[in-house]
């Protein structure tokens, strides 16, 4: 019966982390913008590749 | 895109298929740069700017990302430097670091977010920029002492992203939703988790426990305690907040049975388990607050979707003369730029904060700060939106855009309100107080019958009752109800004050009419001048009419358009008589007979606006404006609710307005405007509530007076805060079903209140005979609203359908 205690208590312990996993990243704006951060990683850094690129996509239109 | 390029050989293109390599509208007139076609010079600076910062990948991200670029000039954001203005707008300031955010409504694509993002190349001084796509805001910090906040503004400016800068607290408040939206997800979150592991622990009670482990049950019921703690103090608190609020200011709102009920349902829950009764409700109550708070998020995304926020279609559009070349148009405000130049007239307001041209002017600024004393403003001194000029007439550049609800804002000021209150507003505070004591009573008794008939259900019914009874969907009623009228009236260009109006409205049995520029038209008028007067006079005649915005002022004006360049000193108008001033010196009169000093009888069959010169009577316009079209039917169709027609004109018209409206209404002439005053309050004191239609000038003490004020308008919009509406002239033949609308309005409010007092009665009487638990109860209640909203909203568009595109189209 002891062992149910037991079990019961670490369940409620990981749940309770989780819930405050949730309520820190609402609170520090992670659903604040879901688009803008999906496209900023798609932007290239460095100019070379830039440039490259840039050429790719005149080529193909 | 490559067939775009002048030298592909592909030269059968007209010019309007060339889209502009910028922006993508179809090029008038091309400019090359690089290959690439532009539609204007904007565009071409914007790329040439671009290009000369390698930052040509835009082009790249999106086709044709930009926006058309209007012109700006190097001062349009020089007021951002000013300190008080600056701590408004900035997040964070220091010597060397400041943050500051701007709204962009132009982000609309990839490109965008990119060019955004970059702006540290395009200026040292700018330390990172951050877009956020969804809020379409810019997030930028930067050096002060590298770059000042009017150079960013004109900066994103030049490569087609003008912000948006709001100094009301309009941005604030939307700030301020989302962080209440996301307040109340977290109180979803905690109310949702401590429901399911509620339930999680009560499943041997559910299931029936073997006596031989009581003391697990035990251990279970703490937890369930220790789990409803938290909803009990954090994920329920709007109603706890807001009961306790109404208790402390000895009132009794619609939350506080729900606060009790939740309150009693916790404390018996406890007790229960502390006294070891028994297993306790609270997977009820958990449960209860989380069907309540799901309830409510989705009571908020739907009154979103419904929001009738006064968008731009509600608001009347005020316009205002703009310099365009050598002449002077009329311009809505809205579409008014920095920079542009702006003429306002006497007595009318000054649309936007602009920097004054000419040396002085008197600046009346009553309806922003109730001081009535005229200010003096000096030559490249600020005036501020919202004032309302004295005198003669200025010409200002514009500072600073202009917003609408701005000028709504000061429509809305406590010195014009009506002093009677909302009837309905009333009416529902008194009714939910009562309510709210009925419920409680209906749940004392029922608690006491369900005590004696079967005590274990006594919590749960009350409980149920308590929350099932909330009369939430009654309060929403009349404004969702109004709030979707008042954008239907927009539509059809009859602009209202307030929600408060339409219900005066509904209530009018009395309309009054002026005439000059209400039955009548403000243009295409039949002027014969009888009198002599040399080129050099009807200049100043034309030059003195153009400070008025009179209809018989601005219809001379238009009709004598000879003589530029005069300027009139001492410029007065009083209003229902002339206007006068100093023109080379001379003393220049335009107006009544009495008023320009003639006194020999006289009749004439129109309107006529005499001319006296140095003190000399030289002669008379005789106007006559035709009548507006499909009057004659509207009248007929009003019948004996239009009782009078007013006018400060002489009798000229008499007979053409005898055969225009029905023999019962009453024709007056020559009324000044303090008689218009007296004889509205007279048909006030014989208990009628009376609508006014007048040109909001002459009028506006009659205005005021009147139950409903509307002033009539055809080009410029005369900003007269006394009245109540603002009606476009060619829709003064559509009163009747403006007035029919706003009746059948008051039926909508009837309706809806019938409609959630039949809801609640039956779901009442569910609760009372103890078919409705508690979680269901939480689920019926917000639903309850959502079903009024919806109804009213469809109603109101139903009934606009019906009472106004048959005739007004």
């Amino acid at each position: 019966m002891s062992i149910i205690v037991l079990l019961i208590s670490i369940s409620l312990t990981i749940a309770i982390i989780f819930l405050l996993i949730f309520y820190w990243s609402m609170k520090s704006g992670q659903y604040d913008d879901t688009y803008t951060p999906s496209i900023r990683m798609l932007f290239e850094d460095k100019k070379k590749e830039k440039k490259s690129s840039a050429e790719k996509k005149k080529h193909s239109t | 895109m490559a067939t775009l390029y002048p030298d592909s050989g592909n030269q059968t293109l007209t010019e309007q298929d060339v889209k502009c390599y910028h922006c993508g509208e179809p090029c008038d007139e091309l400019l090359w740069q690089d290959d690439k076609p532009f539609c204007c010079y904007g565009c071409k600076t914007v790329y040439e700017i671009l290009s000369a910062n390698d930052l040509c990948e835009y082009y790249d991200l999106e086709k044709n990302p930009g926006t058309t670029l209007r012109h700006v000039s190097d001062e349009a954001y020089v007021y951002l430097d000013d300190p008080q203005i600056r701590k408004k707008i900035l997040g964070f300031d220091s010597d060397t670091f400041a943050r500051v955010q701007f709204y962009i409504p132009a982000i609309h694509c990839v490109s965008c977010i990119w060019l955004l993002e970059n702006l540290q190349n395009l200026n040292a001084g700018i330390l990172r920029s951050e877009v956020n796509f969804v809020q379409k805001t810019a997030t930028i910090d930067f050096n002060p002492t590298h770059i000042r906040l009017s150079e960013i503004a004109r900066l994103i400016t030049s490569v087609g992203y003008a912000p948006k800068i709001n100094l009301d607290a309009e941005t604030g408040k939307m700030t301020q939703r989302a962080s209440y939206d996301k307040s109340l997800v977290l109180k979803l979150t905690v109310a949702g988790f401590c429901f399911g592991n509620v339930m999680l622990f009560s499943f041997p009670e559910y299931l029936g426990l073997d006596p031989s482990e009581g003391q697990l049950a035990q251990i279970f019921s703490w937890l369930n305690i220790l789990l409803s703690i938290p909803v009990l103090l954090y994920s329920d608190s709007y109603y706890m907040v807001s009961a306790w609020k109404s208790y402390k200011q000895r009132q009794i709102n619609i939350d506080v049975p729900i606060a009790v009920g939740l309150i009693a349902l916790f404390g018996r829950s406890v007790w229960d388990i502390v006294t070891g009764y028994g297993p306790g409700y609270l997977d009820s109550f958990t449960g209860l607050v989380f069907f309540l708070l799901i309830g409510r998020w989705f009571q908020n995304k739907t009154y979103e979707s419904l929001a009738f926020d006064r968008d731009f279609k509600s608001y009347f559009p005020l316009a205002v003369l703009r310099k365009a070349k050598n002449d002077w148009e009329p311009v809505v405000v809205y579409n008014l730029e920095k920079g542009d130049q702006i003429k306002v007239r006497n007595m009318e307001i000054i649309p936007a904060d602009s920097l004054l041209l000419d040396n002085e002017a008197f600046i009346d600024y009553s309806f922003v700060t109730g001081e009535s004393k005229p200010v003096l403003v000096k030559k490249g001194e600020l005036v501020y939106a919202g004032g309302k000029l004295i005198g003669q007439p200025i010409t200002l550049v514009i500072e600073n855009r202009t917003s609408q609800s701005h000028l709504t804002s000061l429509w809305n000021n406590q010195v014009f309100q009506k002093p009677e209150e909302s009837r309905y507003k009333r009416l529902i505070d008194k009714a939910a107080k009562r309510f709210t004591w009925v419920i409680l009573g209906i749940t004392a008794v029922s608690g006491v019958y369900w005590y004696m008939a079967n005590p274990s259900q006594v919590w749960l019914i009350i409980t149920s009752i308590l929350i099932v009874a909330c009369p939430c969907a009654l309060a929403l009623t009349a404004p969702f109800t109004y709030g979707n009228m008042l954008r239907v009236f927009g539509k059809n260009n009859l602009y209202l004050k307030n929600a408060d109006v339409i219900e005066r409205m509904a209530a009018v049995n009395a309309v009054v009419f002026d005439k000059t520029g209400t039955v009548t038209h403000g243009h295409d008028p039949e002027i014969i001048f009888t009198g002599e007067l040399s080129d050099e006079e009807k200049g100043w005649v034309h030059t003195l009419t153009g400070y008025s915005t009179h209809p018989l002022s601005k219809l001379i004006h238009k009709y004598l358009h000879i003589g530029q360049g005069n300027v009139v000193e001492e410029f007065k108008e009083i209003p229902g008589k002339g206007i006068e001033g100093f023109v080379s010196g001379i003393r220049v009169r335009v107006g009544s007979a009495r008023f320009t000093g003639f006194h020999e009888r006289f009749e004439d069959l129109s309107s006529t606006v005499f001319v006296a010169i140095a003190e000399e009577v030289r002669g008379y316009f005789s106007v006559r404006t035709a009548v507006r079209k499909n009057i004659q039917e509207m009248l007929g169709r009003l019948g004996d609710r239009c009782v009078a027609m007013l006018s400060g004109d002489s009798k000229a018209d008499y007979v053409q307005m005898s055969t225009l409206f029905q023999p019962a209404t009453q024709l007056l002439f020559n009324q000044s405007p303090h008689d218009k005053l007296h004889y509205i309050s007279n048909l006030q004191h014989q208990h009628k509530q009376v609508m006014m239609l007048g040109d909001g000038l002459n009028d506006s003490g009659a205005l005021k007076q009147a139950d409903v004020g509307i002033a009539v308008t055809d080009d410029t919009g005369v900003f007269t805060p006394a009245c109540d509406g603002i009606l476009q002239g060619d829709r003064v033949s559509g009163l009747d079903k403006f007035l029919s609308l706003a009746k059948s309005a008051t039926g909508i409010v009837k309706a809806g209140f019938v409609l959630s007092f039949t809801y609640n009665a039956i779901a009442l009487s569910f609760a009372v005979t103890g078919h409705l638990t508690p979680l269901v109860a939480a689920i019926l209640m917000p639903l309850s609203s959502i079903c009024v909203v919806v109804f009213t909203t469809v109603a109101v568009n139903i009934a606009a359908k019906r009472h106004l595109t048959k005739q007004l189209a």
